[in-house]
């Protein structure tokens, strides 16, 4: 074995197990974090219902997906669930256009303060939980079909002479493709449209907003069409690759609250830094070493430990450890600012 | 209608609503449900210590109870002589290496010279430092322990004492917490103290779920030694007996509410004792001032009050509320089951208590606690009884009947979800409002 | 009394009324300049003209027309353009975006309106593409009054456009004010260095109170001697 062997093996497990579901982990998370930052920037509070939000956009998909597939209808190697996708982005959007129509309007005219709009927020939490576990059931369910994977572990160890495979689902491609898709749509909205800006313009200064004669019902609307789309593709890309299960969508909360937070909450790009600092961090801090020092040391030595920093059993900590510390240390973020 | 009688024409709807219970479904089920209302009062009164008289916002409601159940492992549960043998000292050395290790992290940061991110920096360094050490220490003493018979005990087990002792010790056990957590998380805006009280009682849950030497983790406790008889030895009792056989009641039924009676007896004193502590609180000097700077912070901060600190103090009461009833409810349980501590449940579920009940309230956070846990219980029989009366008219074996009936016990949630928006925007103060200064 | 006018105005924001009756106007091509003590109202009346307060009492006319009920956002689209003292400009966005956002309510081309407003604050056109939070004082000033001038009011209402600026940049703002109005537009200023000010003013309001202390034209004001010793300095 040469030594550039042993260096490409080690990249290549590295890569199977943290930078791969990293990237899909991450794309998740920022797709979720730029909902509630979307929510923060331009109704200024903090929702607490962005999980079961996301649960709830899923849940449709899903049940086109299986009506769908009910029709013989699939979509070649990849998930049915994308053709059914655009449905639960109307469901979730129509959802959310309701939900802001008669509960969060009454409380935008009385101005209410942040916090009481938090509870608010806790109450649809509620709503939609109850509402998901009514529908489709609390247990999990798999609706990914087509290819399962993109790559296979033995068709890379052929391809490139390694020992290590490296495996890439279609899910995670699904996931990170779609979601550059969305993140360049969103920001060309918000760059380079006058809707887009006006927007950005109410997030700045609101009451310079409405002297310029910029509609603060229009804007609200769409800060909940975009929400509610992020967090339908968000929920779905989720339950594509790791099952879907309408209890763990509450426990996404924190982390995309932590992604937000980390990047700077209130920032688009903050929101995608963030997702992808909290997914790297949860796989690169639970991830057993062994293997990757037993390839780049001379000879045959191998660690006796597995060489991990924390337990897998740590894995979700992580991202509420890093979200502790960023909200002690430095609450505004990587990148300042609570604006679009 | 004068504020004292609707208050009690409340509480005896409330009284009303249990005694139906008793007699369309069982005294059993009533006691079972007066028991958590109890409990549930408790936490809400803890709760409202901290929103109600001085607007915190802590979404860590979960993390203090669990630290109560933990606390009543560690009071009850009699020692493992065998796991202390083992790794005993070696496992509480470690601990006390970790604290060591913080508190000179924290003195790193307070005292070093230099300029903030190298005090940070050193800090964190001093922290990792000491966690190594720390887990250099403990960890072959956590493997030993854990080889102790894991499949019955594996931990270290606790004190042997009485279990009612540890509803003290985990009201101190979250003071505790919550003065560290408070120390460092009080000075956020409330959304952001929100979401780190949420993320720390996460960690917290975390690790009383996977550090097993202490109290099994995910393997639970059970059988915790009980402050009230045993069903079993009731029913060898010649009294019990009598009693049943002059009731025309069934023995085993009636041993079981007998014990229910025991719980409520101690529950009912515990309750009794805070919420006239907590009304004291309310109404002397100290409670008026918390009331001022919740109005008008700025104010109260201009006229020279210590925010952060009358902030930490209440923090700390409110969270030491919450952690007893937490040893409550594992004492009530009579077993510890980390993974049953769900934010819905125990941090959001009270929150939907205290605002239903009436925010600033001692009174109103009681019936909060009563009412809603009520029908978080009952409304999975009413919402099975009303989908099988609304789809009375389908057929038997009809998929969507069958899916409806299988799914009304998810009705729960929706349920509080509707009761608190409703309670919000018609009735912002809630059942019983504060009363004005 | 003018082409933009309020008359006779009573109203506060709750409690006791601050303003007691005051009248303000403007003509078109004129500057008028309200100035004042702290706490006579001058913002205040700038607001209740702008419908940013309700009035109790009194009406206000744009060209005749009673506007007293209007919105501020109904009263954008009349032609009233409005530069509020603090926070007047989008700190997050670019020069260009603040100006096409002082233009959201124009459907038609305003490209040309853009190249009047760097043609009269170039230094805005070299810094078209910086965010608005990253210059200098002055320069946002002039991003703000660009901002109104982009739906081509004609009227154009300042509050206390020079808080804050060094007093070269002060003197050139007049300049461009002047400027300005000499575009046939309508300007009514509130002003904290009321010496400056009147000098460039047609009309002045010396505000105590809530009421009209003196009225007159900005020479005539500078000139008298009881409103120099109590409002000037001597």
């Amino acid at each position: 074995m040469t030594a550039v062997t042993d260096i490409l093996n080690a990249l290549a497990l590295l890569s199977n197990f943290v930078l791969v579901p990293g990237l899909a982990y991450g794309s998740q998370l920022a797709l979720g974090a730029l909902g509630v930052t979307m929510v923060y920037a331009v109704l200024r509070f903090s929702n607490f219902a962005h999980g079961e939000t996301m649960s709830f956009g899923a849940m449709i998909t899903i049940l086109v997906t299986w009506w769908l597939q009910g029709k013989g209808v699939n979509f070649g190697p990849l998930p049915t669930a994308l053709l059914a996708l655009p449905i639960g982005i109307i469901g979730t959007v129509l959802m959310c256009l309701l939900f802001d129509r008669f509960i969060y309007r009454y409380y935008r005219r009385q101005k209410a303060a942040p916090v009481t709009y938090l509870i608010v927020s806790v109450g649809i939490l509620f709503i939609l939980s109850g509402v998901v576990r009514f529908v489709i059931g609390p247990q999990d369910r798999m609706f990914a079909d087509g290819e399962r994977f993109i790559l296979k572990a033995r068709a890379f160890k052929e391809m490139t002479g390694l020992d290590q495979g490296l495996a890439i689902k279609t899910s995670q491609g699904v996931t990170v493709v779609t979601a550059v898709i969305i993140v360049a749509l969103l920001f060309w909205f918000l760059n380079r449209t006058r809707t887009g800006k006006s927007m950005r313009a109410y997030s700045d200064n609101e009451d310079l907003a409405l002297l310029s004669g910029i509609s603060p019902a229009r804007v609200v609307a769409i800060t909940w069409i975009i929400t509610g789309a992020l967090a339908a593709v968000a929920g779905t890309l989720y339950g594509l690759d790791k099952g879907y299960k309408p209890f763990t969508y509450l426990g996404l909360v924190l982390p995309i609250f932590a992604s937000a937070i980390v990047g700077g909450v209130g920032n688009p790009l903050g929101a995608i830094a963030g997702g992808f600092v909290i997914a790297l961090s949860e796989l690169l801090l639970t991830f057993a070493y062994k293997r990757v020092i037993a390839y780049l040391t001379p000879g045959d030595w191998v660690p006796d430990g597995l060489v991990q920093l924390l337990a897998t059993d740590y894995k979700l900590a992580v991202s509420f450890v890093i979200l502790v510390i960023v909200l002690l240390v430095k609450p505004t973020g990587m990148f300042s600012g609570k604006t679009l | 209608m004068s504020m004292n009688l609707r208050n009690v024409l409340l509480f005896a709807a409330m009284g009303a609503l249990l005694v139906a219970v008793g007699v369309i479904q069982s005294a059993n089920v009533a006691l079972a449900i007066l028991n958590l209302c109890l409990i549930s009062a408790i936490m809400t009164l803890g709760v409202n210590i901290q929103w109600g008289y001085a607007g915190l916002f802590n979404a860590g409601v979960m993390g203090f109870a669990a630290l109560g159940g933990l606390a009543a492992v560690v009071v009850s549960f009699p020692a493992v002589p065998q796991a202390w043998a083992v790794g005993g000292p070696r496992a509480m050395l470690g601990l006390a290496t970790g604290v060591c290790a913080i508190a000179l992290a924290i003195v790193a940061w307070k005292r070093m010279p230099g300029s903030r991110r190298l005090r940070g920096w050193a800090a964190a360094g001093v922290a990792l430092a000491g966690i190594a050490v720390m887990r250099l220490v403990i960890d072959p003493a956590v493997e030993a322990i854990e080889a102790v018979e894991p499949a019955k005990t594996g931990f270290l087990g606790g004190l042997g004492l009485p279990i009612v002792l540890s509803w003290v010790v985990g009201g101190a056990l979250a003071a505790l917490a919550a003065w560290a957590i408070g120390k460092i998380a009080l000075g956020l805006r409330s959304d952001y103290l929100a979401i780190a009280t949420l993320g720390i009682s996460e960690i917290i849950i975390y690790f009383l779920k996977n550090e097993e030497w202490m109290a099994r983790g995910v393997k639970n406790v059970n059988g915790l030694p009980r402050p009230v008889p045993y069903e079993i030895d009731l029913q060898q009792t010649l009294w019990v007996q009598d009693l049943a056989a002059r009731l025309d009641f069934n023995v085993i039924e009636l041993s079981s509410i007998i014990v229910k009676l025991c719980y409520a007896g101690l529950f009912v004193v515990a309750l009794a004792v805070i919420f006239w502590l907590s009304e004291r609180a309310l109404k002397s000097p100290w409670g008026r001032m918390m009331r001022a700077i919740r109005d008008n912070e700025t104010a109260a901060s201009a006229m020279g009050k210590d925010v952060t600190w009358r902030h930490l103090q209440v923090f700390v009461l409110g969270s030491a509320v919450i952690g007893l009833a937490g040893a409550m409810l594992t004492t009530l349980d009579g077993i510890f089951t980390p993974t049953s501590y769900q934010p819905l449940r125990f941090t959001f579920l009270i929150w939907v208590m205290v605002i239903v009940g009436g925010s600033g309230n001692n009174l109103g956070s009681i019936l909060g606690g009563f009412v809603i846990w009520f029908f978080w219980i009952e409304a999975e029989p009413i919402g099975l009884t009303l989908i099988e009366f609304l789809t009375s008219g389908m057929a038997q074996d009809s998929a969507l009947r069958l899916h409806l009936i299988e799914n009304a016990a998810h009705t729960r949630l929706a349920t509080m979800g509707v009761v608190l928006l409703l309670v919000l925007r018609f009735s912002p103060r809630g059942l019983i409002p504060e009363r004005e200064k | 009394m003018g082409f933009l006018s309020g008359e006779s105005m009573f109203g506060g924001y709750g409690g006791a009324d601050i303003l007691q009756g005051c009248s303000i106007g403007v003509n078109k091509g004129e500057i008028a300049v309200v100035v004042g003590p702290n706490g006579a109202g001058k913002s205040t009346a700038m607001k209740a003209m702008f419908g940013m307060l309700t009035l109790r009492e009194g009406s206000v006319e744009l060209d005749g027309r009673e506007i007293s009920d209007f919105p501020p956002q109904e009263r954008v689209t009349l032609g009233m353009g409005f530069v509020p003292q603090n926070a007047n400009v989008f700190t997050s966005m670019t020069v260009q975006e603040n100006l096409e956002m002082g233009a959201f309510i124009r459907r038609d081309d305003f490209s040309t309106t853009m190249e009047q407003v760097f043609s009269l604050f170039p230094v805005l056109a070299e810094k078209r593409t910086q965010a608005a939070g990253e210059l200098s004082g002055g320069q946002r000033q002039q991003v703000a009054v660009g901002r109104a001038l982009m739906t081509q009011p004609t009227v154009l209402m300042l509050d206390e456009p020079t808080a804050g600026v060094s007093p070269i940049v002060m003197d050139e703002l007049f300049d461009r004010v002047i400027e300005i109005a000499k575009t046939g537009i309508a300007i009514l200023m509130v002003e904290q260095n009321a010496r400056q000010a009147l000098e460039i003013a047609d009309r002045g309001f010396v505000l105590v109170q809530g009421q009209n202390r003196y009225t007159d034209t900005g020479a005539a004001l500078l000139a008298d001697p009881e409103v120099r010793k109590a409002f000037l300095g001597g």
